[in-house]
């Protein structure tokens, strides 16, 4: 886990008194997420994790409240000139793009690259294990291998804010903390601030610095995940994760609930 | 997420536009028509017309019942079969039906059952005199059943097909045999498809064209859609030219409305998807059954196909390749046909676009009536049948100048918006799941207009494009209503010079010139196929 990140180039994001409806379901969020941290954002189905994530990102507009990020509001603006990056839990790639290309589109969305791009797409191709993939086609890499690729172009879009919506929800255990701890190794060198939606207890210990727990469509509790994990969380978080906390941590009743 | 003017939306609304356009002025044909002879139009309401309601709805019913009866049993068989050898083959074959030009079809089933056909001598020698040949309502029904019995087997075995297999397992666990499998098992799933299928069988029927223009042989088997052919073009009587096609609306409305009750979807497929892994014993005398019954339905479905082959490769090929007429009609269908698929998938590509476009702005809440429109707009199409529209605009240009010099125009946006239907079953879910998968992804990395049309869209849409254009062809390719009223010297396709030779009874010619038309849209339907298969695949 890094604390003091390299360059410490992340940016604050704010939810200033955010209101959302989506059919029948409403949202009211008013939270900030510090800068440079990992915040891990965990809660029960339907409290609002993704939808939280997709304001953020500007795929949902808040019917009231304002977004703020790096103290910049950004309520207005579409997804692509805000200052983020999201990973979704699928289709993060062009089926008929080659790896090269879908970590490109990250550079230029019309993929009209120069040769700095193209060196900084074998580089972040290099540092997320990818060498020698660069040809294929996104159907004959492994579901680990398509997130390191989804990873790869946050790295060549090189944006203060990362977004991860349980990106790695269908890896197996070890695959799941070997992915962790690219996520965490990349936070160390770029110092991004990362949102990291997580429906499993021991991914949010393992490189989460602070948690915000939703419930019901709103914020319930928020703190650092040190003291979360140590029981001082609040009593739905407690019985959300499951009975005798501190131990039941363990893989077994880890299992993802979606 | 959208810009408030997405280009999507208005190139919907565009198409939308035209569509109407196009039916609306039929219409206005019509009425002006109507109303300038109201008397004409009332005194044709005779005891002819109700003959022609009558027997337009009884072979209609007829048909329905022969298709639909024994198609339940092929598909069983099928199902219960879901892997021997030839089984993709005869699958293919019940596709092709679907695409080849009534015309074609009719003429092969003349050279099978005709009065000179290859049947006729077996048919003399088990009757004991005279052959009269399979004109008039046995004729009708016979090519009926040959177009809607593959169909609704393949219906009912797609229908079978999405009994889950752990049914299956569960079963063969039991010890079910056969009988009370198809009681507990397969019927519910039948009978469910059953109004669907039944329906959409007897609405082609009722609005069959070319069949009984060719097999009907004369005014006792004559159905609306040919009443009003010979009412524009032979009798020039367009008082009973309206009163005919509104009856002709009024009836296939009816049906429609009572489908669409009913649920039924009112377009076929050419593509099935490939058999689930079945947990099944069959017994040897079940086996032989449906052996028995698989091979009858081919015989039925290939015996047409096969006597248009044997007859047309008897033709003199070589001397009507060389024939002007010949080659100015193939020119003028390749033309026509290519413009009119084009715009098919051009208007049909719009509307999809559209509609996904409104749908994801909307989120929640209800349609607006655009968003209905273009979600449904295009199935009404099928409420009014080619020939329909044609004579509404045969009706209201014969006031303003030379009705045959739009030939080409109305066979173009005619069979281009009667292949909608089928376009869209190709485009929509393909373009759906795509904007699914990718809709995100671009508003996140800023791909859009031309980048998005060339990097992203074009690429997840180019098969199911080319697919529907093969088979919007195909149908175009095929057609005689329009051409049947607009045709002249001037302008011919190879379906009306095939008439035309049918007409003045030069048979060897005609075999010879469907066996054209028939290997071009049997070429064009399994491109299409070939295409939407590796789409499936893809994915």
């Amino acid at each position: 886990m890094s604390d003091g990140a390299a360059d410490g180039k992340g940016v604050p994001v704010r939810l200033d008194k955010v209101s959302f409806s989506y059919g029948e379901a409403l949202f009211a969020f008013d939270v900030e997420f510090t800068a440079t941290q990992i915040t891990a954002i965990m809660g029960p189905s339907g409290s609002g994790k993704s939808t939280l994530l997709n304001l953020v990102a500007g795929f949902e507009m808040p019917r009231s409240g304002r977004v703020l990020i790096g103290g910049g509001d950004v309520s207005g603006e579409p997804p692509a000139v805000r200052p983020v990056s999201m990973v979704f839990q699928e289709n993060n790639l062009f089926a008929h793009l080659s790896v090269e290309q879908n970590v490109g589109l990250g550079r230029s969305p019309s993929l009209r690259l120069t040769d700095t791009d193209h060196a900084d797409i074998a580089g972040a191709l290099a540092r997320t294990g990818l060498a020698g993939k660069e040809k294929r086609l996104p159907r004959e890499l492994s579901g680990g291998e398509r997130q390191r690729v989804a990873l790869a172009r946050v790295l060549v879009r090189d944006r203060p804010v990362l977004l991860l919506d349980e990106p790695f929800a269908s890896l197996g255990p070890a695959l799941r903390d070997d992915m962790l701890d690219l996520v965490a190794g990349l936070h160390a060198e770029r110092g991004m601030t990362v949102l990291f939606v997580t429906h499993q207890p021991q991914d949010a210990r393992r490189i989460g610095q602070k948690v915000v727990f939703l419930d019901n469509g709103a914020v319930a509790a928020t703190g650092t995940a040190d003291d979360f994990f140590a029981g001082a969380g609040p009593e739905a978080f407690r019985r959300y994760i499951g009975a005798g906390a501190g131990d039941a941590l363990s893989r077994d009743i880890a299992r993802k609930r979606t | 997420m959208q810009p408030a003017s997405d280009p999507r939306i208005t190139a919907g609304s565009v198409a939308l536009a035209a569509i109407a356009l196009l039916i609306g002025g039929a219409f206005a044909g019509l009425l002006v028509e109507g109303a300038h002879d109201l008397s004409g139009a009332w005194v044709a309401f005779d005891p002819y017309l109700l003959r022609v309601v009558r027997f337009t709805l009884w072979q209609a019913a007829l048909s329905t019942l022969l298709s639909v009866g024994p198609a339940l049993f092929v598909a069983r068989a099928l199902s219960r079969h879901p892997r021997f050898f030839g089984r993709a083959f005869i699958l293919q074959l019940f596709a092709v039906p679907l695409a080849l030009p009534a015309i074609v079809a009719a003429l092969g089933i003349l050279a099978l059952y005709g009065r000179a056909g290859y049947f006729a001598g077996l048919f003399n020698w088990v009757g004991g005199q005279g052959w009269p040949g399979i004109y008039g309502l046995s004729g009708i029904l016979v090519a009926h059943v040959f177009f809607n019995l593959p169909l609704a087997t393949r219906l009912f075995l797609e229908a079978l097909q999405t009994i889950p297999s752990d049914q299956w397992r569960l079963a063969s666990q039991l010890g079910m045999a056969a009988r009370p499998a198809f009681r507990l098992i397969e019927w519910p799933t039948l009978r469910a498809a059953m109004p669907g299928v039944a329906g959409l069988v007897f609405m082609l029927c009722i609005t069959s064209f070319t069949i009984v223009l060719t097999l009907g042989g004369g005014p006792a088997a004559t159905t609306l859609e040919v009443g009003i052919y010979q009412a524009l073009r032979f009798d020039f009587d367009p008082a009973r030219a309206v009163a005919l096609t509104l009856l002709q609306i009024a009836l296939t409305f009816i049906v429609v409305l009572a489908l669409t009750r009913l649920g039924a979807n009112v377009v076929g497929d050419t593509n099935l998807p490939v058999a689930p892994r079945r947990y099944l014993s069959v017994n040897g005398t079940e086996a032989t059954l449906n052996a028995l019954l698989i091979g009858l339905a081919l015989l039925v479905v290939a015996g047409p196909m096969a006597a248009t082959v044997i007859a047309g490769l008897s033709a003199d090929l070589d001397r009507l390749a060389g024939e002007t007429a010949v080659r100015q009609a193939t020119l003028t269908s390749a033309v026509l046909g290519f413009l009119s698929a084009l715009l098919s998938v051009m208007l049909s590509l719009a509307l999809t676009m559209a509609r996904r476009a409104l749908a994801s702005n909307r989120r929640s809440g209800p349609m607006t009536l655009l968003e209905h429109a273009t979600d449904t707009g295009a199935g009404f199409v099928l409420v009014v049948p080619p020939i329909v529209v044609g004579a509404g605009w045969f009706l209201l240009l014969r006031h303003v100048g030379d009705v045959f010099a739009i030939a080409p125009l109305m066979v173009v946006t005619v069979n281009a918006v009667m292949a909608m239907p089928f376009a869209l079953r190709a485009i929509r879910p393909a373009y759906d799941a795509a904007s699914e998968r990718h809709e995100r992804l671009c508003a996140q990395l800023g791909i859009s207009g031309w980048a998005r049309l060339k990097l992203v869209d074009w690429p997840s849409l180019r098969r199911p494009l080319a697919t529907a254009f093969a088979f919007a062809m195909a149908l175009s390719l095929g057609d005689l209503g329009v051409i049947a009223l607009f045709g002249s010297d001037s302008v011919q396709t190879l379906p009306y010079l095939l008439l035309a030779r049918m007409g003045s009874y030069r048979t060897q010619d005609a075999a010879g010139l469907a066996l054209l038309l028939g290997l071009v849209c049997l070429v064009l339907v399994l491109a299409a196929d070939r295409l939407g298969k590796g789409m499936a695949r893809d994915v």
